[in-house]
């Protein structure tokens, strides 16, 4: 930046090249996880439900706005909670403003006899990865994974603002819009994305949820009205911000054969990673998501590419045609931000649910990418798609995860790198 | 299990009531740090990295693994932050242990902490819940209606909750890193202490404690090219039910039988007193030591405090000790409470626990408990690869 001092520039510099040292063995790892995926027991998703995502849930606490959605993921998957082997959920107690808020949750499930179960502290999406792992012991065939978000209880920009360094960053309640506007604010100075084009996302986005019976914000709106609002943060005007909604999702996972008796088409995961960057905004270039991009390459959806710093070695990847994408971008700009660094072109079909643009209940909006995508997969509208879900300010973890309608990772396999 | 796991490094923080002298970052890294250090290991040696702690009210800050993210070496790569209540220690590192034995990762790291002097866990435990009546009574007010019901339905005379109090404290003056190390501690001086929640004297609860621990484990090469024993894992599970319903036995939980019974089972052990060494069993109020005995299988029903009662539970010629490190008792930064307790196991099994070691320890139980007694997390650990 122009105003940087030189000392300050150095520091910068130092702190690059220690990351991009750190970058490179991630990359490497990631490459190592993709090329040994087929060791993997296959695990599908065999059926997704969610509830409409609203602006102020104030009729319904969290066990009632689950239970249908638990019933409705659990009937699609023609299974009753005693034939689960895990059930793992992503909840967040400071979203609610209640200690242990997932404990009557539970309740949803109806643990009794007794449950293997579990919890994340994150949005479901890291949920679905943990009862992934937990599938790849034989002893169980089955998990149910499911997240609920109650934003509304509170002003969200001032509980996000709380997940900064509680030391030097929140004690000055810099919110999430004003932190997401530097990110955009870089990436309009770097030329990559103009206002229009983020409203043009907008658009998109909300035209496509006219036709998602669970989305918050669905309309038909023109260019010219969208650039006439007054920014929220400049340049980020109200449209290219995701509305704060309340909402709950749920996933059934089945391995192996199990997979095949529960659903006819079950979208099988055939790859997944996450990682993560550092919190400090000051150590990361804010105009790239090298963590999307790990995770990207970890799940065997992009491979490493010129610049990716020169990872070599590993086995070949073989990188699938890619029909439809559900990106977890809760502002505007983030989405092509996501799909660059996924190596998504325009011939991808980017969020045809709507996105993040269009319902983003907190903690949920990750596991509904995962549920979108896969319910595409399975209705055969979609060979391969990818799902992502994002946590932290500014993109600072992400999770990747391919589907496709056949356990092995094959299909036509391009050339698209980096 | 598809892949062998074992712990092979421990690191633990010196626990205290207020740890002033470290920030949240610095607290979680000193235990890291520790535990890379005791496995030879560096930063770049970990494949993931698995925290976990209580709610994030504890500290006033929302999901803090995004801030940990650097200080734990994080950066590029996989993080996951677990949240089970009470048990989330114990949980976190089986969530690790299942990065191992799923085949995903080779090294992980597993951390959980809390900094309660941040805040206040009275109040944190007692914050009013939507359409639910306010408990406003803290974790004593919760479980001193059920230590009632079992001393009623055992007949427990009540002498037995303060031995348990001293002889974890006994325990933890062994233990440089316990929190209390209370030199002058007998039975007088606890029966003399105030009545907080009636039958739960002062000095019958857990401390509120500052610390993290943290552990690296290691797939089947990892552990064979470790300088120390590994600790193997021989069996692991976890079990919840729900807080509430009619008919639920909230003394001698379901849950906490099925999941001993299953981790028995990995683990081959049709007898625990007998075939297990030692155990670290999550007591945060001292007569919770004659309720697990029994509910892990160590006594029969209505007998643990017989069992607490001959001595046998004691580092000091009992047959099967139990809290040798000194417990919750001595030590309870709540959401590393359980993960110290899966600690303390794996170093027995290896040899590694100083002035607390047990001779001899070639299986050792690690144990953790949340909720309103609902959520359970046990590993089985033993010295000899399974």
């Amino acid at each position: 930046m122009a105003t940087t001092s030189r000392a300050t520039g150095s520091a910068q510099a130092a702190t690059a090249q220690a990351y991009q040292a750190t970058y490179l063995a991630a990359a490497q790892d990631a490459l190592r996880l993709a090329s040994r995926r087929d060791r993997f027991r296959p695990v599908a998703v065999v059926s997704f439900a969610q509830s409409r995502t609203v602006e102020r849930e104030d009729h319904l606490n969290e066990v009632e706005m689950l239970m249908p959605v638990v019933a409705e993921a659990l009937g699609a998957a023609g299974i009753t909670k005693k034939e689960l082997g895990f059930v793992c959920s992503g909840s967040s107690d400071y979203l609610v403003g209640a200690p242990f808020s997932f404990v009557m949750a539970l309740d949803a499930v109806g643990a009794w006899p007794p449950m293997r179960e579990s919890h994340v502290e994150m949005d479901g999406a890291f949920a679905l990865y943990e009862a992934w792992t937990m599938l790849q012991d034989e002893d169980m065939d089955t998990a149910l994974v499911y997240s609920f978000g109650r934003s509304s209880p509170g002003d969200i920009r001032r509980v996000l603002a709380m997940q900064l360094d509680p030391y030097v960053e929140a004690p000055m309640w810099p919110d999430h819009v004003a932190i997401a506007a530097l990110q955009a604010r870089a990436l309009v100075d770097s030329g990559k994305l103009s206002e229009k084009e983020m409203a043009e996302i907008a658009l998109r986005s909300w035209h496509d949820a006219m036709s998602s019976p669970t989305a918050q914000v669905a309309r038909e709106a023109g260019l010219e009205e969208l650039l006439a609002e007054d920014y929220l943060v400049s340049p980020l005007r109200p449209h290219a911000v995701a509305p704060v909604g309340d909402g709950a999702a749920a996933v059934v996972l089945a391995a192996g054969e199990k997979a095949l008796e529960l659903a006819e088409h079950p979208a099988w995961i055939t790859g997944i990673d996450h990682r993560i960057e550092p919190s400090s905004l000051g150590a990361r270039d804010l105009t790239v998501s090298g963590s999307t991009r790990l995770a990207g390459i970890g799940a065997g959806v992009v491979s490493p590419g010129a610049d990716d710093l020169g990872v070599t070695g590993g086995a070949a990847v073989e990188i699938p045609e890619v029909d439809l994408a559900e990106l977890h971008a809760p502002f505007a700009h983030q989405e092509p931000l996501i799909a660059e660094a996924l190596g998504l072109d325009a011939s991808v079909r980017l969020n045809p649910s709507g996105g993040a643009l269009s319902a983003n209940p907190l903690m949920v909006a990750g596991l509904a990418r995962i549920g979108e995508a896969a319910r595409r997969v399975m209705d055969g509208s979609a060979r391969v798609a990818v799902a992502h879900a994002t946590s932290g300010p500014c993109l600072q973890q992400n999770l990747v995860c391919l589907l496709a309608a056949e356990a092995e990772a094959g299909g036509a396999v391009s050339g698209r790198g980096a | 299990m598809s892949e062998r796991c074992a712990v092979i490094g421990v690191g633990q923080t010196f626990h205290a009531a207020a740890r002033t002298d470290v920030s949240i970052a610095g607290m979680v890294r000193e235990a890291a740090r520790r535990a890379l250090d005791d496995a030879s290991l560096d930063w770049p040696d970990i494949d993931a990295v698995v925290i976990g702690k209580a709610p994030d009210m504890f500290e006033g800050v929302v999901m803090p693994e995004l801030y940990l993210a650097s200080a734990l070496g994080a950066v590029g790569k996989p993080m996951l932050r677990v949240h089970t209540a009470g048990s989330v220690g114990g949980s976190t590192a089986l969530v690790a242990a299942h990065l191992v034995t799923s085949g995903r990762h080779s090294r992980v790291l597993t951390v959980a902490f809390e900094k309660q002097s941040d805040s206040d866990a009275m109040w944190a435990l007692s914050v009013p819940q939507p359409f639910s009546p306010p408990l406003l009574a803290g974790a004593g007010g919760y479980f001193a209606p059920i230590i009632r019901a079992y001393i009623r339905r055992s007949g427990a005379p009540d002498h037995i909750g303060i031995e348990v109090a001293v002889k974890d404290r006994l325990h933890g003056l062994r233990n440089e890193y316990a929190h209390l190390h209370m030199e002058d501690i007998n039975f007088d001086m606890v029966r003399d202490s105030i009545m907080l929640w009636d039958p739960i004297r002062y000095l019958e609860t857990c401390p509120s404690s500052d610390g993290a621990c943290a552990m690296v484990l290691g797939d089947e090469h990892a552990a064979e090219s470790s300088q120390v024993p590994p600790a193997w894992v021989h069996g692991m599970a976890m079990r919840s039910e729900p807080t509430m319903f009619a008919g639920r036995d909230q003394v001698n939980p379901q849950a906490g039988r099925d999941c001993a019974a299953d981790v028995y089972r990995q683990a081959g052990i049709s007898d625990p007193r007998r075939e297990i060494d030692m155990a670290e069993v999550y007591v945060p109020f001292s007569w919770y030591e004659p309720m697990w005995l029994e509910n892990l299988g160590f006594a029969a029903e209505g007998e643990g405090w017989k069992l607490t009662d001959s001595g046998a539970t004691s580092m000091d010629g009992g047959d099967i000790p139990w809290n040798c490190s000194g417990g919750v008792l001595c030590t309870n930064p709540i959401g590393a409470s359980g993960m110290l307790r899966f600690a303390e196991a794996a170093l027995q099994v290896r040899g590694r626990a100083g002035e607390h070691q047990v001779d001899g320890v070639r299986r050792a139980l690690g144990h953790a408990y949340g909720g309103g007694s609902q959520f359970f997390a046990m590993w089985v650990l033993g010295s000899e690869k399974p």
